[in-house]
Parts: C-alpha cells; structure tokens; sequence
C-alpha cells in the first residue's frame, strides 16, 4: 500500500511538469509543424523521464489518479477478503482454543436441564412497532441493539422514538417500541459484539436448541411490573418456563440471568408466586417445582453507583471522560442538539433505571466516614491497565499502596461529593445538609423554562437551590434520595410507585406484599424452595466507579445539566481516584460488595430473607485482559459483559445445566474481599 | 473521459490567444488539438498499461457505486411512493390503513401457521463442512450457503432416510418467531405484508404468534421431535388467557392448513398420542380457521415432485438446456441430488392427492369435466375445446400424449404391481448418487410406462412400487383414502388426522372455516410423461415436454395439463371441504361449523412497480392481496363470515362439487 501512495505522488508531481509544459509547445505549433515537435517533445520527456522514472505517467489526471487508486485499493481489498475466506480456519495461525462445550461434550455431558437466560439492560433488542412520520420504513426493525444506523441518520427522531412517557412511564401516544423476542434478542448486542452468543454456542455444542433455551427478552426501559401490564411478559415468562418444565422430561429449568435481568427474576419469583390481581398465581410452591438453579451473572442485586451518575448527570466515567476531553464536542449543539441534555430526558423516562439504585442505604454502603470497603487496596496498575497511564507504569507499587492507604483514606460513602476536598474532610467539617428546607425554598420558579426545547427537570429547579445542593457537600446513599427527589421529582415520583431501596425491619409486615418490594432482595424473602441453589457469578479484578467528585458545570446556560463528574479531580498516582470517580474492586460496572453480598452473608444459611435456607455458591472469575488482538473480548475476562465469553463461566454454567449442583463444581471459589467485607456490615438476619 | 481531457487542455490555449474571436479558428483549433493528442498517446501505448485501466474502470465504477448508494440513503423514504404516485397515480391505502380510520382495532390474537418452503431452517449442530454456520438458516435467506457449498447443503437438508428425523450429527431447526417466515428470502415477502397491516391496527408481538415447525417432518414427528404441537397449544393459551379470553384467529397456509387439521385433532385427543386438551379445547380457544391457498385433498404438483422430483418450471428448464442440469454440474447431478433430498422429507407425501378417484376423477371422468384454463374468458365459451372426451384430468400420469387423450377402452395397459423389479442396473454402483431408481432395474421401468395411465388412485401404488422406503414411511404418518365409517376406532390414529375425509372436525359450533385462495391461473392438474433417454444414473422418467395442446387444447402446454386454481393449488382441493364436504351438517361436520368460501381473482400487477401486486391470486402472492388482508383483518377485529359478505366464489366450485358423488 505504502508503494503505491508514493507512485501517487509521483505521478501527481510528474504531471504539473508536464501540464506546465505542453500548452506551451502547443501554442507555438499548430498543423504543419507538430510532428517535428512531438518528437523533440518525445525526445525531452523521455530524457526527462530517465531521470525520474521509466513510466511516462502523462495523462494521468487527479481525478483518474483518484479513480486508479480507489481502484487499487477495492482490488487489494477483494482479494486479500477472499484469501481470509479462501483459507481454512486454521491457517490464518491463530490456533482457536477448544471450546469449553466442545470439550464437557466429550466429558459425556448431555443437555438435562432447560435453560432460561434473562438479558440485563441495555443488551436486549428493541424494535418499532408504531411510530411517528419520522420513523417511516422502520417498521420492525431495530432502533436500539443492531448496527444503531439509525441514531446518525436521524438523531431526534430516534430518541422520541426511545422515551417514555413522563408521567406513566409506558408508551407515548402514537408510539410502540417493542422487545425484541427469542434468542436473537440479545444474542449480539451490535454486529460482532456478543453477549449471549458465546453461551448459546457452548450449550448447543453439548445439544441444546431452541426447545430447551429460552430469552426472556423484556423491555427493559419499563419497571418490572409494567412489563406484565403493557406486555404479559411475566406471564410469558411464566408459561414458557412450565412449557419447557412439561416438554423436556418434568426437569426444572435452570435460569442465567446477568447484570439488571438479576432483579428483574427475583421480581418475577416473588411475582409468580403471589396471588392474582397482582402476581401470577402460581401458588407458593411453583419455584420449588419449576426452578433448579439460578445462576446470576454480573448480578446488581444491591444496585450500581453508576446509575447514581447516569440519573444524575447522565455520565458514566467513560462519557465524563469524553466531556472533559472535548467540551466543544458533546456541550455544544452538534447538528443543532443538545447532546447529553437530550440524552438525560430519555434516561430519566426510563423507570428501570431507578432499580439499579444502590439499595439498603448506609447500612450497606456506608456512611459519611465509614464504607464496608475501607481498607481497599488501589492497585490500579496491576488491575487497571486500561486505565493507568504512562506514570503509572514506572510506579513502584509495593511500597506505594501502603503510604497512600494511610494518607488517602478513600471515604466510598460518600457517593456523590461536590469538590474534592469535600470527598476527604472528616465529617464534622461538613455542613449539615437540609434538604427538605430546599424543597420548600426552592419550589419551581420556572427558571427561564422557555428558553430551551428541551426540557430537563433542572430547568424547573432554580439556580439558587442548586447553588445550595452542590455547596461543599457530601452526599451519602441516604440523602441521595433526598437529593434526586429534589431534582427529578416526577422521575422520583413514578419510580418509587415501582421499586423501593429500604430494608425490611419486618418482612412479615403486610406492606411487603405490593410489588414495589419485590425486586430487592433486602425487602423480600426467598422464595420456598429447598433444593433450589442461586449462584452469584460474578468477574473481579477491574476497577469499578464506586463514588463520584462532582463540580457545578461552568456555564450558566439555562439549558445545560448543572452538574457535572469533576473529571480533574485526580488522586495521586496509584490512588483509587481517577478522572472524578473513586473506583473499587469488580467487575467494571457492579461492585464486588452489590454482587456478592446477598450471596455471601444476607442469604448464606438460613436468615430472614432466605426462610428455607436456599444454597447459594459464590463464583468469582478474576480478569485476565485477551493476549493479543486476535483473542477479540477474551475468553478470560471479569468485565461485566466480556464474562459472558469467559470459559471458566461457562463451563461451570454447562455442568449445572447437565445436573451438576454447586458442591460438585467446587462450592465457593472467591478472590475479592467480599467476605471481609461483608463481615463489616452490620445487617440483622 | 474526452470531455474533462478536453477542457483541461484547452483552457491554456485560450489564454495566450485571446484575438481569436473567430469560430473557424475554434474549429480549425479542435481537431488539431484532438490529433495531438491522439498522437501523443501513440507513441507509447504502454502508458496506460493492462492493470492500470483496469484499477481506473473499478475505482469509477465503485465511486459512482458508493455515490448512488449515499444518494439511495441520503433519499427521503417516501420518496418511492412518490414515484410510483406520480406514475401509475395516487395508491390506494393499504388495509391496514384504511380500517384504522373505520375504527378498527385489535382483538383477537392472530396465529400464523406458515406452509411448506416457506418457513426457514436453521443449522444448530453439524458436520465439518458446515463448520461457522451456527444458528444461520440453511434453508431462507439469501440461501448463500447453497452455492458455496452444496453438497454440504444437501447433506445437512435431508433427514434420515429410515426414521425420517434427524441424521446422525446433524440437527437443523425451524427458525422461531415471526422471523421465521415473514420474508422468505430478501425482498420476497410471504407473511410481512399482513403483519405490516395488523400491526397498523394494533397487533404486535403479544397478540400475534407464527407457529414455525419443522416442514420437512410429518406432522406428528414435529411434536416427537421437537414439540413444536405442545408449544402451538400452550402459546394459543397463553394468548387466550392474556388477551382478556378472546379467541384466536388462526391463519394457516399451504401445507399449514393440513397442519393445523392435524393439530385440531391432536390437541383434543388423548394425552399419549394427543395433546389431552379435553374435547372442547377448539370450541374454548379458536374463533376462526382462516386457511389460506389450502391444499385441503393435496396438489398434483406434490405427484410430479415425488415421482420425478419436477414441476412445471423445472421440467421446462430441464428440456431447454438438458446440460445444466442433467449433467454434473460442479460435480454432481442437481436432480438426483434434489430428489434423494425432497424424498427424504416426509412432509411432501402430506400433499399428495387424497380421496382417490371419487375426488380426483378416474379414467374417463374428472369433476373439473372440460378445459377452462383460459381463466377468464374459459367461462364464456368452455365447449370450445376439441377432442372426443375433452381433457381428462382424472388421469394424473399419462406415458404419452396420445395415451392421455384416447379413451380408456381403447388402451392397453399392463399391470406393473406384479413386475418382477428387475436386477439392478448394470453399473448402478458407480453412480455416487443414490436414488431409489436404481433399485427397480430396467424391468420395473418398463414394466412402470407399460401401464400407461394412472389416476390419483393408481398413483398411489406407483409410488410404492417406485419408492416403497420412502412410501413405508409415508403410510406411517398419512393416509389418503376416504374413510366408510368415521366412527371405526382405527381413525383415532395420527396418521388420519391430517386427512380431511378420514377425520371429523372438532365439536365446536360457533368456531368458522374459511377457505380463502386465489383463482384465475392455470395449475398443473395432470401430467404427461416420457421415458428418459439415457437410462443409467439418471431418473428415468420426466415430464414430456414437447406434448403441447395447440390452439384445439389450450389446457395442455409443456407436457402439463391445467386447471384452474392459484398456480399450485386447483380450485378442487382448496375449494371442495369449504363448499361441500363441510357444509352444513355432514358426517365430517357433525356439530355443524360454518363454512365461507372466499375466491379472490387473479389480477396481475400493472407495472414493475407494484412488485407482486395487490390483486394477485398466485399461491404465495395472494398474502399481499389487500382484498384477503382486508377479510382477514376484519374477523380479527370481530367480524364473523356474514358479515364478511358470506362466500365469494368466480370459479366453478360448486358445480364441480355437485358432480363428486361422496357421501356425506
């Protein structure tokens, strides 16, 4: 390729010469006298071209130049693809490892167990189903999953599309957005990007097909129960697993879901169980009857601080990254749109978004000077590669990691904090934070509303108030609600008629039976069912955003988001503060303490929650960044979504389907912290 | 590229001379300024060398490519529509649309139940050569995989030969979802049209389900298999309980209709062989069977299909280039390779004529009686044609045209059910394709043309004479006959249920039947053959296709006799249950369920644009009929078949089915 870009050049300067050169020689001659001079013109461009190059590139003008090379290019291109495809697998001299379904396939493993998979948010398809003149000729394709063409071609269009409504939290007039079913709902997330491909692939190598592995693809911007009300997919779900239960043999299915598809089960078996107007009427022995195992991958049973952020300013740390790097690129209108503020409204109609909020308060995640994580070890240049930076590298991290633990105590508890310093002052230098005084303060003053399109609840908040929320303040769990209540009002209003992030004094208390409980785990009880196990698969080893530093964005724009992740607030080399957020142990997105928790002390033996004393296994897959390209994801990654190719994963996941239980493939197997941790939590069980 | 070398040179030229105000120096100017040119590249034709050009010629073509490709993107969408409004003016709102604005909307759930061909397949574990096709379709699509490796393909579509399910190693599944036979392949629409417009007035995935099932199974093996009948039962249910207890409306297609007879008939029997849905399972759970093109006593086609493995299309061009495709091409014979596959299917036998020769016609009968093919204007003069005993459709196969127009008392014909089945062909052993041919020897083919004519009846037993491991399979799964004495316990065996005249419908008497297809279109109805020439590794019998009618017998053309009906389906099989065997109280009736007969005339589409049309009668097409869309959308919103209109008929239907002497 490189050859011929010079030619290019080559030729391109030749041909000035010679354009320079011959009108002259064709102004002096005209008929009669050409030839003598062509030759002589022959004559000197041949000379010429001894010099330079035996080619005597002429008449190559720019835009045939243009022409050969794409040319060139298109040709290479062709044949080198069909090379790759011509040539066998094993000759491009990446030896594939064998599959772990390969090789349990010839271990005798066979299908026993249906297998039932619960896709997590955002990973699942969603597909048009009705829509507004903008969205003609997409008529059950997909808007969200898939090759997103759509969000470049029509950007606004797309997002209407996408949105809630407001103050129901189900459809806009005039709009279905529909889950995608089946298992190409969230097979691939977007063309080469899998999710549950890999694990698809490994259960039909052992033989499993469609009749025994259902999705239970849902719409996952919907709160749980709106799924059964605007779609029946607890219902759905309900049937398809007594359907797979009758047809294969009476085996109980084994269930696998990952990331927020995690509580949206626990929701569905207290669903089932209850009685109709409300449940599915299933009677309280059906999971015991239907269900063998749950196998919760990535699960978020406690929450994730990341939706703190996402709810918040609509950041995670990538975006914030981004928005510092490049301010003109994403705060600026590009294509006349307001990027992130279009982007907050949609989140902010998505009402499952609430149910990834850290549950259990400060009891679990600490308060103002304390967190069940103190003591975390930051050793981001071992784990963190992808984010260490040069200097991180010639850090000399043994001595380190001690000094900084001592000088820096990371304070987790604070998940949101305004300013750095806010982040490390005791406690006491604090000011008390009223924030039902602001409530009364700060009612909507309508605070020039008018002058944007685009509305965001922070426009009905004052700059005053906001003036007061971000004050030198820390924010724990606890207040935080108070806090969101104060600027998401009716998002906080709609939500918290579906999910609630308490802990149950009294299970027993009638009050637990409305489904707003259901999908915490710190407000409900296991289901009955003895010979039922719940694992707890989760990756460790990457760090993952835990509490956030906040700064006031510097505009007074009325129609920017006020807030902002302080991306320059950056610990000292080797810290667990980087980029404006403090990072734990995990696996990149949920939190070791989230994901082992309940499995490691809350439902461990026979506690309140856990009436009968369900098994449950703790397996924690330690990550192992891919060797080199061609490895693509890895097959040994921790990363929220990465695990699901993880083969450790699901090879464990292939033995419980093929009978296996919890004891036979080693019980516990755990690498973190989650046992020390969960031992400084004080929870009554 | 003359003009931009053109004006590049010239534009130099004019600066030095601008005195020249002359046209004639322009002129003189040109030509000179051309022939320099031609004698510059003279000189050395080298220049622009082999390889060159051809990067210029590809770097072009792909440029402009890659610009309409952003102008085809850049487009509005409706910019086509526009297009074709401007030409053929304004469309017509499609059904979807138009019911809407009359209020309109969902209420009963709609149950697809795709017909043979059309569902999609796709790989779930196979040998090496199919090594990265995983859960892609084998059969749907784009169908890639077929050209790239075919033998490959072949071996993966075909089942066992002996059990009729899966080979060993291989598992191929039907593709689940509305996916599975919403499109066909790209572009080729089957279902996607009446989704589209019951999506319109609200139907969406909850509401509507498409029972996918594996087509090349036999009915009962699909639920033995993969129990796809449970799965159609329970989700029925699941659609009735969840959509506030209003009946589905159930839409079968093609070979679905048969499939769905099966599944009525499953679901209310009892649990080892049936589903042990209670006798009133139907009644509680269907509103309406809307069949679409149903091949309710079989199709001919499936008799050419068997026999020869060709219809009409085929046979046509297999005369035209008989080198492409009897020959090897990439080193195997396409034919025989497609015939030990679709004979492995035992789907196929579903759709073979059924009812005999009471239905079918015999020797010197049929009920369609004389020729009408040219649909239209066949009814205004139908006596036109010639020939002392007009065209006789009861005879399926005839060897020889002449055969298949004398009267029976006239021909010679020699049983061939006792023929010795001769030893096998000479190098029968070097033919790598395996079909059952070889197993008759020359005898048994000879012995087979001898008999000269065969009606639906006799067509049976040639079957068994020339393919009896594939009919033993069949008899297991199907039967063909009509049944004396409905209430004999042997009917309460699977292998009935698919057979409209050896089973009962259920006992439900508010449910409806519609019989809904196209007309206007001749279909193959009988057929006449001929010997192969060359007898050795080839299938030795194939369709005549010199045997043409002329202008005395329209009816008769490439070696196929036609009659009306929706180019696969006669109007007899589709029409016959619906306007006879079920109406009104009968034996195969008893509990009296309404029947509706709905005939929608073939229009073909006026111009290119309208791609298949939306008039059109022919099998597949008529899903995008809005005339049926409309019916079809109307039941689902709660209309019964009177207010429908009641029966619809243009074809011949009922006097046809007056002279069938069945008793009832």
């Amino acid at each position: 390729m490189a050859a011929s870009i010079l030619r290019f050049r080559k030729l391109c300067y030749v041909q000035h010469v010679i354009q320079f050169e011959t009108p002259n020689i064709e102004n002096k001659d005209e008929g009669v006298k050409t030839p003598k001079f062509e030759n002589e013109l022959v004559e000197k461009q041949r000379s010429k071209n001894k010099n330079q190059n035996k080619r005597q590139p002429r008449e190559w003008r720019c835009i045939h130049n243009c022409c050969w090379i794409i040319g060139f290019m298109c040709t290479t291109w062709w044949l080198l693809l069909f090379l790759y495809h011509t040539l066998p697998p094993a000759m491009t001299g990446f030896q594939v490892p064998e599959s772990p379904g390969t090789r349990l396939r010839r271990e005798g493993i066979s299908p026993l167990h249906p297998v039932v998979m619960v896709p997590g948010i955002v990973t699942g398809g969603l597909e048009l189903w009705e829509g507004r003149p903008c969205a003609e000729g997409l008529f059950r394709k997909r808007l969200w999953g898939g090759s997103f063409s759509e969000i470049f071609k029509r950007p606004l269009c797309l997002l209407e599309h996408l949105s809630l409504h407001n103050e129901t939290g189900l459809d806009p007039p005039g709009i279905r957005v529909r889950a995608v079913p089946g298992l190409a709902a969230a097979d691939y997330f977007a063309p080469g990007y899998f999710v549950w491909a890999v694990l698809i692939k490994n259960l039909a190598k052992i033989g499993y097909e469609g009749k025994n592995m259902h999705m239970a693809a849902y719409d996952w911007r919907l709160s749980f129960q709106n799924t059964e009300i605007r779609d029946q997919a607890l219902s759905r779900l309900k049937s398809k697993i007594e359907l797979m239960y009758a047809t294969n043999g009476y085996k109980k299915v084994v269930v696998v879901p990952h990331s927020m598809g995690v509580i949206y089960f626990l929701h569905f078996m207290k669903w089932v169980e209850s009685p109709p107007p409300m449940g599915g009427g299933g009677g309280p022995g059906w999971c015991a009857t239907h269900i063998k195992a749950i196998m919760n991958i990535g699960p978020a049973f406690l929450g994730v601080p990341k939706a703190v952020s996402n709810i918040f300013s609509a950041e995670g740390k990538d975006v914030a990254y981004i928005r510092a790097m490049a301010p003109g690129v994403l705060d600026s209108k590009i294509l006349g749109l307001q990027t992130f503020e279009h982007v907050m409204r949609v989140f902010r109609t998505w009402d499952s978004l609430i149910s990834l909020l850290p549950k259990g308060g400060d009891a679990i995640w600490g308060n103002l000077d304390w967190s069940p994580e103190d003591g975390h070890i930051c050793d981001l240049t071992k784990k963190g590669h992808l984010h260490s930076n040069a200097g991180d590298t010639n850090y000399n991290n043994s001595n380190g990691n001690r000094v900084f633990q001592v000088k820096e105590p990371m304070k987790y508890g604070r998940i949101i904090s305004f300013g750095k310093e806010t982040s490390q002052l005791p406690s006491s230098e604090l000011p008390s934070h009223n924030l039902k005084e602001l409530l009364q303060i700060g009612s909507p003053t309508n605070f020039n509303s008018s002058c944007g399109d685009v509305w965001t609840e922070y426009d009905e908040v004052s700059r005053e108030s906001i003036g007061k929320i971000a004050e030198k303040k820390a924010y724990t769990v606890q207040t935080l609600f108070d806090l969101l209540r104060f600027v998401a009002p009716k998002m906080m209003q709609r939500a918290e008629a579906h999910f609630s992030h308490g802990i149950a004094d009294n299970l027993d208390n009638p009050k637990y039976d409305h489904y707003k409980y259901w999908s915490n785990p710190l407000e409900t009880k296991l289901p009955v069912a003895l010979d039922m196990e719940i694992y707890c698969l989760s990756g460790v080893g990457l760090p993952t955003e835990r509490s956030y530093i906040y700064k006031m964005s510097p505009s007074d724009k009325c129609k920017s988001i006020p807030f902002r992740i302080d991306s320059s607030a950056d610990g000292e080399t080797g810290s667990c503060l980087k980029s404006g957020a403090y990072f734990v142990d995990g696996d990149d997105t949920v939190p070791v303490l989230s994901a082992g928790f309940m499995c490691a002390k809350g439902w461990k033996g026979r506690t309140r929650f856990n009436p009968s004393g369900i098994a449950t296994y703790i397996r924690e897959y330690r990550h192992k960044p891919p060797v080199s390209l061609l490895e693509g994801r890895g097959t040994e990654s921790g990363a929220h979504v990465d695990i699901m190719g993880n083969v450790a994963l699901i090879e464990d996941i292939l033995r419980v389907a093929a009978g296996a239980t919890g004891a036979h493939i080693g019980g516990d197997r755990i690498y973190s912290d989650i046992m020390r941790m969960s031992e400084r939590i004080n929870l009554q069980l | 590229m003359p003009f931009l070398r053109r004006r590049k040179g010239k534009s130099p030229n004019s600066e030095p001379a601008p005195i020249d105000d002359d046209s004639e120096t322009e002129k003189e100017h040109e030509p000179g300024q051309k022939q320099t040119a031609r004698r510059r590249r003279n000189p050395n034709p080298n220049r622009w060398s082999c390889f060159a050009n051809c990067c210029w010629l590809i770097g072009v073509i792909c440029s402009i490519w890659w610009f309409l490709l952003f102008l085809l993107n850049a487009m509005p969408a409706s910019f086509p529509q526009y297009v074709t409004e401007a030409i053929t003016g304004p469309l017509s709102d499609p059904p979807g649309v138009k019911l809407r604005k009359e209020g309109l909307t969902a209420k009963h759930p709609v149950v697809f139940v795709p017909g043979i061909v059309t569902g999609g397949l796709e790989l779930w574990e196979g040998h090496n050569c199919a090594d990265g096709l995983f859960r892609k379709r084998l059969w749907g699509g784009t169908f890639g995989e077929l050209y790239k490796r075919p033998l490959c393909w072949v071996e993966h579509m075909s089942l066992d030969n002996e059990t009729g399910l899966d080979p060993s190693g291989i598992r191929v599944r039907p593709v689940s979802g509305l996916v599975a036979a919403d499109y066909f392949a790209p572009g080729y629409f089957v279902w996607a049209v009446l989704i589209a417009n019951l999506a319109r007035i609200g139907y969406e995935e909850k509401t509507m389900y498409m029972a996918s099932y594996d087509w090349r199974l036999s009915f009962q093996n699909t639920e033995v298999r993969d129990q796809t009948l449970s799965r159609i039962k329970s989700n029925i249910e699941l659609m009735v309980a969840t959509n506030g207890g209003n009946k589905v409306v159930v839409l079968p297609h093609s070979m679905g209709v048969l499939y769905f007879l099966h599944f009525m008939k499953w679901v209310e029997a009892p649990a080892p062989m049936g589903g042990g849905g209670g006798s009133d399972w139907c009644a509680k759970h269907i509103k309406a069977v809307m069949n679409i093109g149903g091949p309710f006593l079989g199709v001919p086609k499936a008799v050419a299909g068997l026999f020869s493995i060709e219809a009409r299309d085929i046979a046509v061009a297999r005369a035209f280039a008989p080198g492409v495709l009897d020959k090897d091409v990439f080193g195997l014979q396409t034919l025989q390779h497609m015939m030990r596959m679709t004979r492995t299917w035992d789907s196929t036998m579903s759709m073979l004529p059924k009812g005999g020769d009471t239905i079918w016609g015999g020797l010197d009968w049929s009920p369609e009686g004389n020729c009408h093919c040219n649909a239209k204007k066949g009814k205004n003069n139908d006596t036109n044609n010639a020939g002392p005993y007009g065209v006789n459709y009861g005879r399926i196969i005839s060897f020889g045209k002449d055969v298949a127009e004398t009267h029976s008392s006239k021909i010679e014909r020699i049983d061939f059910r006792d023929a010795v089945k001769g030893n096998l062909l000479a190098n029968a052993t070097q033919c790598d394709v395996w079909t059952e041919y070889h197993e008759i020897g020359v005898g048994g083919v000879k012995a087979v043309s001898d008999y000269k004519i065969y009606t639906a009846g006799s067509i049976l037993d040639l079957l068994h004479f020339v393919a009896p491991k594939l009919m033993a399979r069949g008899d297991a799964h199907f039967s063909y006959g009509i049944a004396d004495n409905l209430d004999d316990p042997k009917y309460e065996h699977y292998k009935y249920w698919s057979n409209p005249l050896e089973t009962r419908l259920p006992n439900a008497p508010d449910m409806e039947i519609y019989s809904m297809y196209g007309v206007g279109i001749p279909t193959e109805r009988a057929y006449v053959y001929k010997l192969t020439p060359t007898a050795e590794c080839y299938i030795p019998f194939q369709i005549d296709t010199s045997a043409e009618g002329g202008s005395d017998n329209p009816c008769l053309k490439d070696g196929v006799y036609s009659s009306d009906g929706d180019e696969t389906v006669p109007v007899l099989s589709a029409g016959f249950m619906c306007a006879k065997g079920w109406r009104g109280k009968t034996r195969f009736n008893p509990s009296g369920i309404r029947t509706y007969l709905r005939e929608y005339d073939h229009a073909p589409p006026a111009n290119l644009l309208e791609g298949r049309g939306t008039q059109s009668g022919a099998h597949v097409d008529i899903m995008g009929n809005f005339a049926l869309i409309e019916d079809v959308l109307r039941v689902a919103a709660g209309a019964t078949g009177e207010e429908l209109g009641g029966d619809k008929v243009h074809s011949d239907i009922f006097k046809w089915s007056e002279r069938i002497n069945l008793d009832l």
